[in-house]
């Protein structure tokens, strides 16, 4: 299996300069290469491991717990305008 | 619609759910906050929060899901759907992949056919699940960038999936407005679009009947109300026949509808084939969900609106047109419960509620349950037609000054001297006036014209400034004629 | 007396402070970090005039006596930056406390210097640090270990009495062990995971870092407990750790796994690591070798799941809310260079695999057959415990090496083998030291044990170390 870097760089959002995508490319393949043992060991009926304990049904009660953090949140904010979060325009109105 | 084909429609419905509080955090979930108000720093998806269940959300899924016919889980797990979009703070959703709350069920709805008989269809509903809800992207009248507010990020969706069972807008309206009464019934959502609380998509494709392999579909997102989703499947239809007539190939993709244009559009943005790399949330444990509970809360499911009605028609006569109406919102038929609950005749009830009574309160654009007239005072209203206190062209009248001054039709009539006139010999009086002032309708009478009679009640009750019992002066009239 | 205060334990501080004042303390750690902290750069943000503590309209216990916590970077507090040492975090301040910060305050404690890391815990020499490396304060040119290298190495230098980390696949117990200190990793639940900036979050657990076992338990005295806010916190009765501490390990039955004994494993840690097992059965305790064996595939399996939950919490991090962002004027391209720019190498490299062993196509080969053979790492465990009450073995296979040595990822990440077996099984561990080698670097001894039973680990540890009184101290504290 090798490691499609440029996809999968794409789907985590990370650009890669051309010496990173060759350097990464070759770490992440040989990282895959040994990570293959695992399909040597024979998993057959075996639950996958999720939660190292078996907790069930945690839950809250349906309560409003009012903790206001937009000020703080919005003064360290990378952009904002008014109450808002500032992105550059997002585009996906019809054509 | 080209006779050839048919059209394959499935819907999927988001509503939220009417809980106080979000779905993983105890941000409030009321509508109309000030921009990122609403919000805690779970909700945000701030580095190191963690979300908890909310118990009640839980309920209401499961409460919908047997009111829909689902299968309920035993066994539940929430997943993480990624996605990168400035109106998802943690750049996944908490969603529900392979194992949700509520498996298969249905939904019948009523359609009226061609003919006018009554057609009754049973849709599959594929899944409805638990998921939290991206917050709300702000572009208009903004040139350099977008806005984003998460008072709705975390909000607690349910979304239900329909079965590719649907074949035409009416049906997918009927669809809607089935599901809309049901879980308004359950009080599950208060399924208000304008606020968003219920948002629909629509996937559509077409294929020729007999066929039975499925057209490529294209899915339609922002519709706005269920007229919109009825009247974008019709074009998504006629537009994809069309191209399959000219011998093209229908493109996979998402189109918005444009409520104004009338038509659906390509998304401009390029979409990227998705791949959600779900998993389940190391941060939120598995749910399971014993009998005793889903005992307990069927127990709490009230009479949903086919069973209700039916109970109309069985026990107020009314017919199923005038039946379903009251039944489709949920608070109306509460309303027309509570008028007759006074001994009001029920069919002079649900016709002065459906007519006079939803007339002006559309136009004043008041919800039936913060109507000014009451269910008391309108049922004042009619019991004053009922014992023939008034006519009910005089109530016509009184109604609005009801609304205007909050006061009871007795009061107002009293005021007024609206009092119905049943003094015969009043009337008689009157009605001699007017036979010899009108002595051609007369003759027109008497040479077989039998219609000529109302228009000298007309006189009459013209005369008595409509105060006159309309009956007793037909009476008296024809009695007088003959 | 006054001049050394800085060389206090916790306990002592706590005892010192209640005697007198915490003023005293507070001053000798400021001038200790100002003399020290140039060399070795653990500490990563220090305010001299700011000491954090306890709303004052809350009720708050005098336990800790205002006595001051060092903590890790990846712990939110309230109002005060915190970057897990990235870039991409730069600037970023958390509206909130995490539920240990406010643990701290509520038991009377302060917090002062918060402690260089890997970025974002992804390490094991605390070089990945966007902010410059740490140094090994027992040699400079060494690492201190990583990922919670700057809380070990704050401790090791008498920076701090006492200070918080945080382990996913060995970050307390690596460092503990290269720099000499004590380091608990509690069992998965054990301590609430809110506010802890998440790297694995199926085995992220926050811990102590401290100068001796005593300060481990009573610093978990404060942390350890349910919270209502974390899911996957297990509400089990927390014992008083402090209580239990005795000098007794009589028939306590103790496991050398024989999978940790490999080629690979530097002779100077065997033989110390064996000769602390030999002190134990001198103490009373019996001595057998077992099998954990999927040991092997320990590495492989952490390397997916871990990276896995790390790429999904890391997809947060995209210049929309906080920290940096880079200035462009298309949407795509602020998350493409916010996070080229925002991330180093390191998280880089975990990020794209822990994306592609979720990728369509490729999830049932690695991720999932990853969570299953860590099933069967846990019945190991499992297994392990029915025959033994705990498990002994090196904490890792070397003592510090030299900045810059490990410049092949896959060699760093083996370097963590011995400790990323507790972490898939959720089991609690400490490594404290048991020796020096010859080039006078510290050796870890790690103990495992069974969920839950911290109190067992703390006791044997506790027995160990009065019986061995090691004396040796790092270079630059003797310096300094």
């Amino acid at each position: 299996m090798s490691f499609e870097i440029e996809k999968i760089a794409q789907l985590a959002r990370i650009k890669l300069s051309e010496e990173e995508t060759q350097k990464l490319g070759s770490d992440l393949n040989a990282i895959l290469q040994y990570i293959e043992q695992l399909g040597r060991i024979p998993t057959d009926g075996v639950e996958p491991t999720s939660h190292v304990f078996n907790l069930e049904n945690v839950f809250r009660k349906d309560e409003v717990k009012p903790v206001n953090v937009r000020d703080k949140a919005l003064e360290h904010a990378p952009l904002r305008e008014s109450f808002f979060f500032k992105v550059p325009k997002v585009v996906d109105k019809e054509s | 619609m080209n006779q050839k084909y048919e059209a394959v429609i499935g819907l999927e419905v988001h509503v939220q759910l009417a809980t106080q509080s979000k779905l993983f955090s105890g941000a409030p979930t009321h509508f109309g906050a000030e921009p990122n108000s609403n919000t805690t720093p779970i909700c945000m998806g701030w580095p190191g929060t963690l979300p908890v269940l909310n118990e009640a959300a839980l309920k209401l899924a499961i409460k919908a899901g047997l009111a829909l016919n689902c299968r309920i889980a035993e066994r539940l797990k929430f997943d993480r759907k990624h996605y990168f979009y400035p109106d998802l703070p943690k750049a996944y959703q908490i969603s529900q992949y392979d194992m949700p709350v509520n498996g298969k069920g249905s939904l019948t709805i009523e359609l009226e056919d061609e003919q006018g008989g009554l057609q009754i269809r049973e849709i599959g509903i594929t899944r409805a699940h638990l998921e939290e809800d991206a917050g709300k992207l702000l572009h208009e009248g903004i040139k350099d960038g977008s806005l984003v507010d998460y008072n709705r990020a975390g909000m607690p969706l349910l979304e239900i999936v329909s079965e590719p069972d649907i074949r035409t807008p009416a049906e997918a309206y009927a669809y809607l407005t089935a599901l809309k009464a049901i879980l308004q019934y359950l009080e599950v959502s208060d399924c208000n679009m304008e606020e968003g609380s219920l948002r629909c998509d629509a996937n559509v494709s077409v294929r020729l009947i007999g066929e039975t392999k499925f057209g490529t579909k294209t899915e339609i997102k922002n519709l706005n109300s269920f007229k919109a989703v009825q009247k974008a499947i019709q074009y998504e239809i006629d537009r994809q026949i069309e191209i399959v007539e000219g011998g093209d190939r229908v493109v996979q993709e998402t189109r918005l509808w444009n409520d104004v244009k009338s038509q659906t559009f390509a998304m401009r943005s390029k979409e990227e084939a998705h791949d959600y790399r779900y998993f389940p949330d190391p941060d939120l444990v598995p749910f399971t969900i014993d009998r005793e509970t889903v005992e307990e809360i069927q127990k709490s499911i009230p009479e949903l609106p086919a069973a209700r009605t039916q109970r109309f028609m069985k026990e107020c006569g009314l017919s199923r047109y005038d039946a379903s109406v009251l039944v489709g919102d949920k608070k109306l038929g509460d309303y027309f419960e509570a008028v007759i609950a006074t001994g009001a005749d029920s069919k002079l009830a649900s016709n002065w509620i459906q007519s006079e009574l939803l007339a002006i309160l559309n136009e004043r654009k008041i919800p039936i349950e913060n109507s000014p007239v009451g269910a008391d005072a309108l049922a004042g209203l009619i019991s004053l037609i009922q014992k023939n206190t008034i006519s009910g062209k005089i109530a016509k009248d009184v109604l609005p000054m009801m609304f205007e001054t909050g006061k009871t039709a007795e009061v107002i009539v009293k005021e007024k001297g609206l009092v119905q006139v049943t003094d015969t010999k009043l009337i008689e009086e009157v009605a001699d006036r007017v036979l010899a002032a009108n002595p051609k309708v007369v003759a027109d009478f008497r040479a077989g014209k039998g219609q000529a009679v109302g228009f000298l009640v007309g006189q009459v009750m013209k005369e008595t400034k409509g105060k006159a019992n309309p009956k007793i002066v037909n009476e008296i009239l024809t009695q007088k004629l003959s | 007396m006054t001049d050394d205060l800085y060389k206090l334990t916790l306990t002592e501080a706590v005892r010192f402070a209640g005697e007198n004042s915490a003023a005293p303390l507070l001053d000798a750690l400021r001038d200790r970090v100002a003399a020290v902290n140039p060399k070795i750069n653990a500490i990563l943000r220090f305010d001299p005039k700011r000491v954090i503590q306890a709303d004052p309209r809350e009720t708050v216990s005098t336990g800790l006596n205002g006595v001051p916590v060092a903590i890790k970077d990846n712990i939110c507090i309230d109002g005060v930056e915190t970057t897990c040492a990235s870039k991409i975090l730069k600037g970023h301040i958390p509206p909130y406390h995490a539920a240990v910060i406010q643990k701290i305050l509520a038991s009377g404690g302060t917090l002062f210097g918060q402690c260089n890391m890997d970025e974002f815990a992804f390490g094991s020499s605390s070089e990945t640090s966007a902010y410059g490396l740490v140094r090994n304060p027992w040699n400079t040119e060494c690492v201190p270990g990583g990922s919670s290298g700057g809380s070990a190495a704050a401790v090791a230098s008498d920076m701090a009495f006492a200070a918080l980390g945080s382990d996913t696949g060995g970050s307390i117990r690596q460092p503990a062990a290269f720099c000499g200190v004590v380091g608990l990793k509690p069992t998965y639940g054990r301590v609430s995971r809110y506010g802890l900036i998440a790297f694995g979050s199926s085995f992220d657990q926050i811990g102590p870092l401290t100068k001796n076992v005593e300060d481990a338990a009573l610093l978990m005295n404060v942390i350890a407990g349910h919270d209502p806010m974390d899911s996957t916190s297990v509400n089990v009765p927390v014992p008083d750790y402090v209580k239990g501490l005795k000098r007794d390990v009589k028939g306590l039955r103790i496991g050398l796994p024989e999978e940790f004994f490999i080629e690979g494993l530097d002779g100077e840690i065997e033989k110390s690591v064996r000769q602390a097992a030999e002190t134990l059965k001198r103490l009373g305790a019996e001595i057998k070798t077992i099998q954990l064996p999927h040991t092997p595939q320990s590495v492989a399996v952490y390397y997916i799941v871990a990276v896995a939950e790390a790429s999904s919490n890391l997809g947060r991090f995209d210049g929309v809310r906080y920290g940096f962002r880079a200035d462009t004027r298309d949407l795509k391209d602020m998350y493409l260079q916010t996070r080229e720019q925002g991330f180093g190498a390191e998280a880089k490299r975990r990020i794209l695999l822990g994306t592609f062993v979720l990728s369509s196509g490729y999830y049932d080969a690695y991720y999932l057959k990853g969570q299953k053979v860590r099933t069967l790492i846990r019945h190991d465990f499992a297994k392990a415990f029915e025959e033994v009450d705990l498990i002994l073995s090196p904490t890792a296979p070397t003592a510090a090496f030299k900045i810059g040595e490990k410049t092949d990822p896959l060699s760093m990440y083996l370097s963590d083998i011995f400790t990323i077996p507790a972490n898939l099984a959720g089991v609690p561990a400490i490594s404290l030291p048991c020796g020096v080698t010859s080039e006078g670097l510290p050796i870890g001894l790690q103990l495992m044990g069974r969920h839950f039973e911290e109190e067992t680990l703390l006791r044997a540890a506790y027995t160990f170390e009065k019986e061995i009184q090691l004396k040796q101290k790092p270079q630059v504290v003797s310096a300094g």
